[in-house]
């Protein structure tokens, strides 16, 4: 498991170097605060699309679903007053109840995962925008304690070379989190479940599983975790933008997580893995930033990054196979004589 | 070309395949002569199709030559084998079945007229190359509504247009009816006469008997030998195939059954409506389930299994209702099933030994609740590995790399480990060669001794007869009949399994 990480752990850390050594303002407490701050919140969502992409499933909905959280819980808390807590079990839940009727959807009626949540894209974007008349929310100065939870940052101290240093909240979160996902999906009989069935989930099914319930359950999570990315984000720029907030951040979570070593073709991938494949967006982001390089080419750059790590990665595995199977005809060749 | 008369059109010497965990084929040779009807037999897994496969380019071997009218020859695609008049027709028909007849026919090598598909001139050549095979179907007909038995000789159609002088065919009558059968061997005979040498593989030995000009036996992976038409007979073909005399093969004590352990009452499979079955098995009771293929066996065992649910009718399990919607169901219920195809249904491929042992039981031994059970994992692959003796290096390693054999002993330990009170085995020793077979009828005896109700299909007569404690024999869907261990014969299950014969004439068989 580790040894899959090595590619993309050492990419991370090659980005990283080069950047610093190019650039002087890349090394600053301020910078890099803010680049953990933003990989975190990426971070958190990526691990809920994980599930779904390791069941061989797709979620297009997590840039609308956090959309749509990221509105209700400043209408609840600030407009109607709902205590803040109530509040944000309230948007909780809505958001793994997204997810619930996606994965019946999915598995009852038999619809294509795609479809799915394409849609769920598109409703849970108007949704958002028709209840708040599509004006710009925020949490005022009432919530300031909320709002530690995205914006609060822990003291570690004297830095040599970055000056004071503090750790943004969102990473313990982010951390935690983690922790959690991987348990579940390596110690516990769901995650043995989702790998099986991410692998063939019709012999999945022949072995007793009851995949449909497994399924379902990688949807909830998804939309529950992108609905806690939603609160967060919505904490931290306390601005928010019914039409825009949220857009394309599901094609960001799905690039960290192929990216990070999950096939779409389900069965495999690694939490690790896919913290540092949101990381190395966010880096990748952040470098051309602070490296003076256009703007505008961005999203290029991002893209060609990611191609080219899905390109080694594929052909790594094929020497490997390839190796295989050649130790494999020798040893057949051996025993034979 | 410097070739006689006497030289073989076609010949392999010292072929040798390798795959992961297993040698396919070991210094095999074949030759084929000039309108020749060569039959290839052999059990399953005897290396027959891998033979084929070669020859027809779709696999290289490891080892061993070609010679093609004497010439050492290199088949190293598809493309190179037909350009040397080889062609295959598939087990598995392989026409696009939403294109006319014609289309198929000229499919990838359409002729053009300015850059267009010259529609009229395809369908007038196909009518001729029609005729050749016997075949009086319009052209511009879409192929998937002929009958399989029509498409087989479009197939064939479309070897003979692109020149054929070799054609293999991989078990062309397994889905035919007996009218097409004959239709399929007038055809073959008519070929021949023209000059077109065949290879056909079948493990239909009357079939054999009637059709081929020579016999050659594999076993194993090995040549076994050859019989000239003169010596053409059953038993020597069986004596071949098997490598022992087959009086050994009905080695088989008797048992004593216990209580009911399954019971159907009724049952209507989906897509059969006019068929009610009902059947009983006991505890420690073989039940050999016989029939052609498309009989409604396979069908039978997924609703049995909750993959498919029944439309109407009960089943009891120890004396209880049961209605299993879902596997899950009919785990619970105490029913396990090792399906047909094992890399599709049995086996999660990419994942370990262990991991696949585990995967039905692992979670009834978990731990608070949630967790996996290490330990647990561990000690029940060992036990299985050991009990089933699976060869494997390790239990961490990935099932894709095992042979078929072990692969079917891993999907086996898999359920043994849940203690199942009826197990229901879906052509059990397909693809998997003899002494895991053997070990496999070991098993199941030892299974039924104590007191697993075994429900099996299978589509080799061999295993029928020599398994089962009694038998149930299909057709169309329906049960034909039940044959005792006294009634069972291959005569018997053949008439029935054909719809020659109703129960009420084979004897003792109760209506269903």
């Amino acid at each position: 498991m580790m040894k899959k990480n090595l590619g993309i752990l050492s990419l991370l850390i090659t980005v990283f170097i080069a950047t610093a050594l190019c650039s002087g303002n890349f090394l600053s407490a301020y910078n890099l605060e803010n680049l953990i701050l933003r990989a975190s919140l990426y971070g958190i969502i990526s691990i809920g699309v994980a599930f779904v992409i390791i069941s061989g499933g797709i979620d297009l909905s997590i840039g609308s679903v956090i959309g749509l959280i990221g509105c209700l819980l400043p209408m609840l808390i600030t407009e109607w007053g709902v205590p803040t807590w109530i509040g944000l079990v309230v948007v909780l839940l809505v958001a793994a109840s997204i997810g619930l009727l996606h994965g019946l959807l999915i598995t009852k009626l038999k619809l294509q995962p795609f479809v799915v949540t394409l849609c769920g894209l598109l409703v849970y974007r108007g949704i958002a925008r028709w209840i708040t008349g599509d004006a710009t929310l925020g949490f005022g100065r009432d919530h300031e304690s909320l709002r530690l939870l995205a914006t609060g940052r822990i003291p570690v101290g004297q830095v040599p070379g970055l000056g004071n240093f503090q750790i943004p909240v969102p990473l313990i979160i982010l951390v935690v989190l983690g922790v959690l996902a991987a348990i579940l999906l390596n110690r516990t009989i769901f995650g043995r479940y989702l790998l099986a069935l991410g692998n063939n989930e019709q012999a999945a099914r022949y072995s007793g599983i009851n995949t449909s319930r497994v399924i379902i359950s990688t949807y909830a999570i998804c939309s529950l975790v992108a609905g806690l990315g939603g609160v967060l984000f919505a904490l931290d720029v306390n601005s928010i933008q019914p039409a825009g907030f949220g857009s394309f951040y599901e094609l960001y979570a799905i690039a960290a997580a192929v990216l990070g070593g999950c096939s779409l073709k389900g069965g495999e991938g690694s939490i690790f893995g896919v913290i540092i494949g949101a990381a190395i967006m966010q880096l990748l982001y952040n470098s051309i930033g602070v490296l003076g390089i256009q703007t505008t080419l961005e999203y290029a750059i991002i893209g060609i990054v990611i191609l080219l790590g899905v390109m080694a990665d594929e052909i790594v595995r094929r020497i490997a196979a390839r190796r295989r199977a050649d130790q494999q005809a020798k040893t057949a060749a051996q025993s034979e004589k | 070309m410097v070739a006689n008369r006497l030289t073989p059109l076609l010949e392999a010497r010292q072929i040798t395949k390798r795959f992961p965990g297993v040698t396919a084929l070991r210094r095999v040779g074949i030759t084929l002569g000039r309108g020749e009807v060569l039959a290839v037999i052999g059990e399953n897994g005897a290396g027959k199709s891998t033979l084929m496969k070669i020859l027809a380019g779709i696999q290289q071997p490891d080892e061993g030559q070609i010679f093609i009218d004497g010439q050492p020859t290199a088949i190293d695609s598809v493309h190179t084998a037909l350009r040397h008049g080889i062609a295959l027709i598939h087990q598995e028909l392989n026409l696009a079945g939403n294109l006319s007849v014609a289309a198929n026919i000229y499919l990838g090598r359409e002729p053009r007229h300015w850059g267009l598909i010259d529609s009229k001139q395809i369908h007038e050549d196909a009518r001729l190359i029609l005729a050749k095979v016997g075949l009086s179907v319009d052209p511009h007909v879409v192929a998937g509504q002929l009958s399989i038995g029509r498409q087989q000789l479009v197939e064939i159609a479309r070897a003979l247009s692109v020149g054929a002088r070799v054609l293999i065919m991989d078990e062309p009558t397994s889905s035919l009816s007996q009218q097409e059968t004959k239709t399929l061997f007038d055809v073959v005979r008519q070929l021949r006469n023209e000059g077109v040498s065949i290879i056909y593989i079948s493990h239909r030995l009357g079939e054999v008997n009637e059709l081929a000009d020579r016999v050659t036996v594999l076993r194993d992976g090995e040549f076994a030998g050859d019989l000239p038409r003169d010596e053409i007979n059953h038993d020597r073909m069986v004596r071949l195939m098997v490598g022992r005399d087959i009086s050994q093969l009905h080695v088989r004590q008797a048992r004593t059954p216990g209580n009911v352990a399954i019971s159907l009452d009724g049952i209507v499979v989906p897509g059969q409506p006019q068929h009610r079955l009902s059947f009983t098995a006991q505890a420690g009771e073989i039940v050999g389930i016989a029939g052609l293929v498309g009989a409604g066996r396979t069908e039978l065992l997924q609703v049995l299994f909750g993959v498919v649910p029944a439309v109407a009718g009960t089943i009891h399990v120890a004396g209880k209702i049961i209605t299993p919607r879902s596997p899950f169901d009919a785990m619970h219920a105490g029913i396990a099933l090792v399906p047909e195809d094992r890399k599709l249904q049995g086996l999660i491929l990419q994942m370990a030994v262990r991991t696949n042992i585990s995967l039905a039981s692992v979670y009834q031994q978990r731990r608070a609740g949630v967790f996996l059970n290490d330990a647990f994992e561990r000690r029940e692959a060992a036990r299985m590995v050991e009990r089933l003796r699976i060869k494997t290096p390790s239990d961490r390693q990935l099932v894709q790399y095992l042979s078929g054999g072990n692969q079917q002993k891993v999907v086996l330990g898999k359920w043994l480990s849940l203690e199942p009170r009826v197990l229901l085995l879906d052509e059990p020793t397909r693809g998997i060669d003899v002494g895991a077979k053997q070990e496999i009828y070991q098993l199941m005896e030892e299974l039924a001794g104590k007191g697993v109700a075994i429900l099996f299909v299978s589509s080799e007569m061999e295993e029928i007869l020599r398994m089962s404690d009694r038998a149930l024999v299909m057709h169309e869907g329906a049960i034909m009949g039940e044959l005792s261990r006294d009634e069972l014969t291959e005569q018997r299950v053949m008439q029935l399994a054909t719809g020659s014969i109703h129960s009420s004439e084979a004897g003792s068989a109760r209506q269903t």
